[in-house]
């Protein structure tokens, strides 16, 4: 008799209260994201794809000096140094391979030009394993003065930490 | 006795098995619905970092040493930092020293809050899988704001850590950490007297203490079966000899012990947290002196920490030249996949199931 008194409880206490807590999560907001529509914005020090960034005249700072590649620990980034028109070294290829790229962020902190900089990007998905070799074309930022000269720059380098972050 | 025999069979459990938590195959020779026999298969996962890491400069290393055990990379992290450190005899800033405490003790609340929710789900619990995730989430993103990364992190360096958490860091961190101990009740209350989850667990998978100490079994499953064993006791490493805090222990040695006893550390985790987060002091977090090519001079050591799963260690060799002669990693997991043979035959492949899940062994450390 007792356990039946024991049972019947349950289903009209103890099931109740479960389907409450079922009910009050119907009304809140959901942890999830609709993933493709809706993106999470990353944390400033995120480290996603690379960029190579320009001086505020639009020539690179790149002066390809190989640190970078020398602290890879991956051994993602080729380049080859050529002569640019005023004189100054700068590169001729510039390759980051991002199937071996780990995203450590050593290139970053190597730099001593404050060149490279990982930013937020986070999707490669690609359908040629060549599309993942990523040229200094596709890595430079745009002129940033191009069209309005006066335009404020807001540097996107994180090389000494510490420092106010955008 | 009958004249005709039957046979046993082998079923392959693995190396692509939803609940072998990454790809290890388990041989099983059955008989009828019984165990009779268990030959784990290992290697699957194995990518030769060790090997890689000869290859690399120290400073190279972090980032390796984090794909050794990508659930608590910080930890992986540390004892990589630490050995050479005692090579080097390097002093660290009490800074760095505080907030590596802070990230080790964060990363096992994460790596806890996951082995809750997937052996949640191996056994057959859906909703603890989700809750487990949602908490983590918090943790993670603590790691993303202070070193860009949510799983690899590569934060803690040679010498100290790279940088100085930012700002608002510490009030997200405690309020996380209150949102996590709201939630342990419902942790708790979803799993501790469901009598379905009481049957699967209590009195299955029982490892004997001796079995667990010849075997070299360490960290929670090792308590859970009686024995008061922590390095962060034991053989303190860093700082954790200035902090207040409880080693919990469990003496039934089963799947249910092993499994609150991880929901026990994770408070206690959370004790040394609000300690280190009120006690953090001001100054550097990084010794200046260690470049990127940096190197130590000639020894060994053999260094040991205790991070979510058991005794992490890295025995280490340097010649005096910027790549290490040799490393060598001792993962807990590794020890974890021997012992599943001598404690789990002569049971259900489900119940299998609930002991490799909650021995929470992770295959990336135990091959490497
Ligand atoms: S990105 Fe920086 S480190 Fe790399 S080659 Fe250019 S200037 Fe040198
Ligand atoms: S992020 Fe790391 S792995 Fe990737 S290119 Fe830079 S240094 Fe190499």
């Amino acid at each position: 008799m007792k356990e039946v008194i024991k049972a019947v409880g349950h289903v009209f206490i103890k099931m109740p209260q479960g389907l409450l807590v079922t009910l009050k999560h119907l009304f809140k907001k959901p942890v999830t994201l609709d993933y493709p529509r809706k993106k999470k914005p990353m944390m400033p020090r995120y480290r996603g794809r690379h960029y190579l960034e320009r001086y505020d005249d639009g020539s690179e700072r790149c002066v390809c000096c190989g640190l970078c590649a020398a602290a890879c620990p991956a051994d993602a980034i080729y380049m080859e140094p050529e002569e640019g028109e005023h004189g100054e070294r700068r590169a001729k290829v510039y390759e980051i391979n991002l199937l071996r790229c780990i995203f450590c962020g050593f290139c970053e902190e190597a730099c001593p030009e404050e060149a490279i900089f990982l930013g937020q990007e986070y999707e490669f998905a690609a359908d040629k394993r060549n599309s993942f070799l990523w040229t200094k074309e596709d890595m430079l930022v745009p002129h940033p003065r191009k069209d309005n000269p006066f335009k404020k720059i807001i540097r996107r380098v994180r090389k000494v930490y510490g420092v106010t972050e955008q | 006795m009958r004249e005709l025999r039957t046979e046993e069979f082998i079923v392959n459990m693995g190396p692509q098995h939803p609940s072998t938590h990454g790809v290890c195959r388990l041989v099983l020779t059955m008989d009828g619905e019984k165990i009779v026999k268990i030959e784990p298969v290992i290697g699957y996962l194995h990518r030769a970092i060790e090997k890689v890491m000869e290859n690399r400069t120290y400073s190279q290393c972090i980032p390796m040493m984090d794909r050794v055990e990508y659930v608590t990379s910080m930890s992986c992290e540390y004892v990589f930092s630490l050995a050479t450190e005692r090579i080097a005899e390097m002093e660290v800033p009490e800074r760095a020293k505080y907030l590596r405490v802070i990230m080790l003790e964060l990363n096992r609340i994460a790596s806890h809050l996951l082995f809750y929710g997937v052996t949640a789900m191996d056994i057959g619990a859906l909703t603890p899988f989700l809750y487990g995730m949602r908490e983590r989430e918090l943790i993670i993103d603590l790691f993303e704001m202070t070193c860009g990364q949510r799983l690899t992190y590569n934060y803690i360096r040679i010498g100290g850590v790279s940088k100085d958490i930012p700002k608002g860091f510490e009030q997200k961190c405690r309020s996380a950490l209150k949102v996590i101990a709201e939630k342990m009740s419902d942790y708790e209350g979803l799993l501790n007297e469901n009598p379905i989850w009481l049957k699967r667990t209590k009195g299955v998978g029982i490892l004997p203490k001796e079995l667990a100490i010849a075997y070299g079994v360490s960290g929670p499953n090792l308590r859970a079966s009686g024995v008061q064993y922590d390095l962060r006791r034991n053989d303190p490493y860093c700082i954790y000899d200035k902090f207040d805090f409880d080693i919990p222990v469990r003496y039934n040695g089963d799947c249910f012990d092993r499994y609150i006893l991880r929901l026990d550390e994770i408070k206690q985790s959370m004790r040394i947290i609000y300690q280190a987060l009120d006690g953090l002091p001001e100054g550097d977090v990084k010794n200046k002196k260690v470049k990127l090519t940096f190197k130590p001079p000639a020894g060994e050591t053999y260094t040991r920490i205790e991070n979510s799963r058991g005794e992490l260690g890295v025995y280490l060799i340097s010649d005096g030249g910027k790549k290490p002669l040799r490393v060598k990693t001792r993962g807990a997991s590794f020890n974890h996949v021997q012992i599943l043979p001598h404690f789990s035959t002569n049971m259900l492949i489900a119940d299998l199931v609930a002991n490799f899940a909650t021995l929470d062994i992770i295959m990336p450390e135990v091959d490497r």
